[in-house]
């Protein structure tokens, strides 16, 4: 690994000013994409500023009855928080469906959000990628592409976002709370994460030194009845091809309102607004479910490899749906 | 700030403290190995995919490959060299030997540092369950079947680490 300096912040500002004031510099959490990367040859800091310390780290309800998570709290802490698990089960399960248990434990929800992308192209730092590199063009393309993205990509950019606690959290409308250089923001999820357009290399609105401290969840009582389904190559530890964030709210046979994203096929964590808007006064049936999918899926773009994630995202929707309506274990 | 040249760091690694000197791009795995001569850590892959050098932060189970030495200081670090008590193995690692539970045995301390942690954890009431949340310790001997054999008999022999709390 390429030489580091390293410094640890004891307050906020601290961390802000340091790396605000350092175009060299990096946040260091949990390190457990970070450090991967740099190792890779990737990311390139020469300063880390270790920021865990801090204290960020609380799980909270919020006084309306929405959910506050520190940036700095662990995977592991907010999935196996009860009250995550009784009002936000989609948030418990989509967590503990990423990563193992050693990775969770030490990924802060902040960097989380900040995670990159698995696209090979990327990681192997060599290969022409606009993303790593911006000009240079993308190699997965015209290359391996069975686990890119299907949906809002570019002509500069196909790869896959990887998150799954993301989508959970992109289909509850949170909002990601900031502090830096120009003060705090408060910036709705689905703005957090940018679509790679022709500038795939920036992937958040956030300037240099801005923090994440905290994401918060606003009282969603549909929540309750949600879920998380994830389809991926190996039965645990991998990430997904498909996956679905469901919340919907029956009244008499029919959809009054209902919350929908997808993981695995979206260059971000993919809010189903077609299908939501499809769906939402009409029948809960599942014939229902499976127009709103198509057309969500309808402006899907294949590549060579990937073809086949978009009939298994229709059919994740379903079944996903169903479920959640249902109780229908399968 | 420190570095990029090598500067003091404090280190508290199966209760003992040991000041030694390290540049801070050197890895808690790379520390305990190459600087420590603890070298039950094992690294496989070196990019968090493997789970070969499991260790304690704090009684987490966590990857040390990932993580950086000098992140660690004034958190106490636990390997597998500190699970034994004087000459007697922890049940886990004799469940290990009594159920033949690995083969070339480079995974073996990381399986079990992290089985430690599993049972604590107690989420290890069912096979699926093990099987979840091992997940993260790959065995390319694929002795699977026997490592949860093993955790099973620990699980099952003492009623304080049963898989339920």
């Amino acid at each position: 690994m390429r030489p580091l300096s390293y410094t640890r912040a004891s307050t906020v500002d601290e961390a802000i000013a340091t790396v605000g004031g350092d175009s060299r510099s990096a946040f260091l959490a949990g390190g457990t994409t970070e450090i991967d990367l740099i190792r890779l040859g990737v990311t390139r800091p020469d300063v880390l500023v270790d920021i865990n310390s801090l204290p960020l780290k609380e799980i909270e309800s919020t006084p309306d009855a929405g959910l506050r998570i520190g940036a700095l709290a662990r995977m592991t802490d907010v999935a196996r928080s009860a009250d995550v698990v009784r009002r936000f089960p989609v948030i418990s399960q989509a967590l503990l469906l990423g990563a193992s248990e050693q990775l969770r434990n030490m990924a802060s929800m902040g960097g989380n959000l900040c995670q990159r992308t698995r696209c090979p192209y990327f990681r192997d730092g060599v290969s022409p990628c606009n993303k790593r590199e911006p000009g240079t063009g993308c190699s997965a393309v015209d290359g391996l592409n069975r686990g890119h993205a299907v949906l809002g990509t570019s002509d500069d950019c196909i790869a896959a976002h990887p998150s799954d606690v993301g989508v959970a959290l992109v289909a509850l409308d949170a909002v990601v709370h900031t502090l830096g250089p120009s003060g705090a923001r408060s910036i709705p999820i689905d703005d957090f994460y940018l679509l790679p357009g022709s500038s795939p290399e920036v992937e958040h609105p956030l300037e240099r030194g801005e923090l994440i401290v905290a994401i918060e969840v606003p009282p969603t009582p549909l929540a309750e009845r949600s879920l998380y389904l994830k389809f991926r190559d190996r039965q645990s530890y991998e990430f997904a091809l498909v996956s679905v964030a469901a919340a919907v709210d029956v009244r008499d046979g029919r959809v009054a309102d209902v919350r929908l994203a997808l993981g695995g096929v979206g260059t971000k964590p993919w809010r189903a607004r077609r299908a939501e808007a499809a769906l939402t006064g009409g029948p809960a049936t599942r014939e229902a479910f499976a127009e709103a999918a198509a057309a969500e899926l309808e402006p899907a773009i294949a590549h060579k490899d990937n073809a086949f994630k978009i009939p298994m995202a229709r059919r994740a929707m379903v079944r996903a749906l169903d479920q959640v309506v249902n109780g229908d274990a399968r | 700030m420190i570095g990029p040249a090598r500067a003091p760091v404090s280190m508290r690694v199966n209760g003992e403290i040991h000041e030694i000197e390290l540049e801070p791009r050197v890895s808690l795995l790379d520390a305990l190995r190459d600087h420590l001569s603890l070298t039950g850590s094992k690294k496989g892959c070196d990019q968090g995919t493997c789970g070969a050098c499991t260790v304690w932060v704090d009684d987490r189970r966590v990857l040390a490959c990932l993580t950086l030495a000098v992140a660690c200081e004034g958190h106490e670090i636990s390997t597998i060299e500190g699970l034994a008590t004087g000459g007697d193995l922890h049940p886990v690692q004799s469940a290990f030997i009594e159920r033949d539970a690995f083969q070339c045995g480079y995974c073996t301390s990381g399986q079990i540092m992290s089985a430690v942690a599993l049972l604590k954890e107690g989420n290890a009431a069912t096979d699926e369950e093990i099987a979840e949340h091992m997940s993260g310790n790959l065995c390319r001997c694929a002795a699977y079947p026997h490592i949860r054999a093993a955790i099973r008999d620990v699980r099952d022999a003492d009623t304080t680490t049963s898989g339920r709390a």
